[in-house]
């Protein structure tokens, strides 16, 4: 028999699981329950008591490592946490979220246990025998793979499960020891846009794509940047949407061209940026060409505005292609979504 | 020499991102159609790596830069002609096999034997630099287990800048979720990072760098090692590609205003 353990870290309150741990915990319980797996649940923070309780009704034996060296997300203290739970567990599958604190941790750990890690997990096969799916190519390849050896070790993508929802109570959890080694690193702080200036934001329902187009000349024979950049701001707080842009114009800010001051790398969607998950895309000004697109793998949803009639969205990789000018329909978008909040 | 490092980029290579692909399944596995024939680049994250590398070297006198790629010799050969261009380092080169669907931990093994064995390297002033995921396996887990078997414990993942200190700790800014760096200060070498975009452009073409490289380009090639590596029991069910394709509704002619009107209708469905 499987000895399923799902490993949660806290979220940066300190007393709750992430979210995306909760999903891990939802998958975990659904595998347990499908397979007869032996299920347990390892919680990493520095006070793990409170979210213990979140995982109440998962009929899970819960363990928790604990103490201030555990609220830093930093390799070697978490490392070591991970290890110590799954010897504890004597886990033989480990599913954890793909939170960027475990998926630095998580490869190292399967190897001091002599397992393996596979990542970016986005289902899990059904049946006794576990099967994950993944994507290869920058989401451009899916493969549906197995393990024979054991410990594996399987990192969830967050957002492609509904978390795990407690039932009322206390969780009685166990702690383990953890020796740690010598830390040489430490966590001094997270940088993040003033609130206003935040144009990330991966709980929104719609992604709003920025590509090349907007800095480039308009009808007029001009660029007009300053404006591109208020029509996109103004939307972003309008729709409460997320920013993303391609590569071309990111890139843009260290070529010396004008740029849209507010975009950076972090924002790059595709090839060679992120793949992020929204209900629904709006691409603007954007060719849609498969290195952009791969990055849109996980919206459904999705709408483009271009001029270019034969630009990659209308060839079958969005379902609305609107042929105009953005800067127009973006003035106009902005104003309706202003008189709807009146 | 103070703060000079010793800085080994891992670094794969892999199809122009440009290019169609199509998986295929041979004797050995899954595969690409027409792989060896793929135009290929230096993987864009690990590239971003090395031109971090290069240009940490350049402002600390005394450093060198290592570049440790595994490939067959003709991929790597034609892939070292355009990088060589770009920015100093001695290659050392590793005749495996290319390809996403190979095992990261096999991968690892031969990539962290290889980097042991270079000679001269001072393991006390190692960077270990790579992306922190590959454009064809993307799983970021290849790094990690290279510092695992070489004894480095200060990792850092989406690492976008590193700021060397007077007194040889530095600063690390990583991605965190939400568009957000998380700040870590390390006490100095060794250390790992796994490279996201970075803060340099790519370096212009400079013939010089690449004369002075390829004179050590190809006897490095001549004497890779040939490595196989082991499956590790991962097997593979299935291998598509997505069959999704959308049915495009193409508004061509619709005044701005009303495109307005049923987009914003949209965002509130």
């Amino acid at each position: 028999m499987e000895k399923l353990l799902v490993l949660t870290h806290v979220d940066e309150s300190g007393v709750a699981l992430t979210k995306a741990s909760l999903e891990a915990v939802a998958a975990g319980v659904e595998f347990a329950g499908a397979s007869g797996a032996a299920l347990s649940i390892g919680i990493v923070g520095a006070e793990t008591g409170t979210a213990a309780n979140s995982v109440a009704g998962a009929s899970a034996r819960v363990l928790t490592v604990s103490g201030e060296a555990f609220a830093q997300a930093r390799y070697a203290s978490d490392a070591a946490a991970c290890e110590a739970l799954c010897r504890a567990a004597e886990a033989t599958l480990v599913f954890a979220p793909s939170s960027s604190r475990f998926a630095r941790v998580i490869p190292g750990v399967a190897y001091r246990l002599g397992g393996f890690a596979d990542t970016h997990i986005t289902a899990l096969g059904a049946g006794k025998t576990l099967e994950a799916s993944r994507w290869f190519y920058r989401q451009r390849v899916e493969a549906m793979i197995r393990r024979e050896s054991r410990p594996w070790f399987l990192l969830l993508d967050a957002g492609t499960r509904a978390p795990f929802a407690a039932a009322a109570g206390q969780v009685q959890a166990e702690t383990v020891a953890v020796s740690l080694p010598q830390l040489r690193s430490q966590v001094t702080g997270i940088v993040a846009p003033k609130q206003d200036e935040q144009t990330i934001r991966p709980e929104a329902k719609m992604l709003f794509v920025a590509g090349a187009g907007w800095t480039k000349k308009q009808a007029d024979g001009q660029a007009h940047v300053a404006e591109a950049g208020s029509l996109i701001l103004n939307f972003l707080r309008s729709a409460d949407a997320s920013l993303g842009s391609s590569k071309s114009l990111v890139d843009q800010s260290s070529e010396n061209q004008q740029v849209l001051s507010f975009l950076t790398h972090m924002n790059q969607v595709g090839q060679t940026g992120a793949t992020p998950r929204h209900a629904k895309g709006l691409a603007t000004c954007c060719h849609g060409e498969e290195p952009h697109v791969v990055g849109w793998r996980f919206i459904n949803d999705r709408r483009a505005i271009s001029l270019d009639p034969n630009c990659g969205w209308a060839r079958g990789k969005a379902d609305v292609v609107y042929v105009a000018d953005a800067f127009k329909v973006m003035a106009s978008v902005n104003a309706l979504l202003a008189e709807n909040k009146q | 020499m103070a703060n000079s490092f010793h800085i080994v980029v891992c670094a794969s290579i892999v199809p122009d991102p440009l290019q169609t692909l199509e998986p295929i399944t041979g004797p050995t596995g899954p595969g690409l159609k027409s792989e060896m024939n793929l135009p290929a680049v230096l993987d864009p994250w690990a590239a971003c790596a090395l031109y971090e590398a290069a240009s940490l070297a350049t402002k600390h006198p005394g450093s060198k830069v290592w570049l440790v790629s595994m490939g067959p010799k003709a991929k790597l050969q034609q892939v070292m002609m355009t990088v060589a261009q770009k920015v100093p380092f001695e290659l050392v080169a590793v005749d495996g096999p290319i390809g996403g669907f190979t095992d990261a931990h096999a991968t690892a093994a031969v990539l962290a034997e290889t980097i042991a064995a270079i000679p001269g390297l001072d393991r006390e002033h190692l960077l270990l630099f790579g992306g922190w995921e590959s454009a064809s396996r993307g799983a970021g887990v290849t790094m990690q287990i290279i510092g695992e078997r070489l004894e480095i414990t200060d990792q850092f993942q989406g690492v976008d800048q590193i700021t060397i200190n007077n007194d040889g700790s530095f600063t690390i800014l990583e991605r965190v979720e939400g568009g957000k760096h998380q700040v870590s200060t390390c006490a100095g070498t060794p250390a790992l990072l796994g490279w996201a975009t970075g803060e340099l452009p790519e370096p212009r073409n400079n013939p010089q760098v690449g004369m002075a490289n390829m004179r050590g380009v190809m006897p490095a090639l001549q004497k890779a090692k040939s490595a196989k590596l082991d499956a590790n029991g991962l097997s593979y069910v299935s291998v598509s590609l997505p069959k999704q394709r959308r049915e495009t509704r193409l508004v061509k002619d619709m005044p701005e205003d009303e495109i307005a009107r049923e987009i914003v209708q949209w965002i509130a469905e």
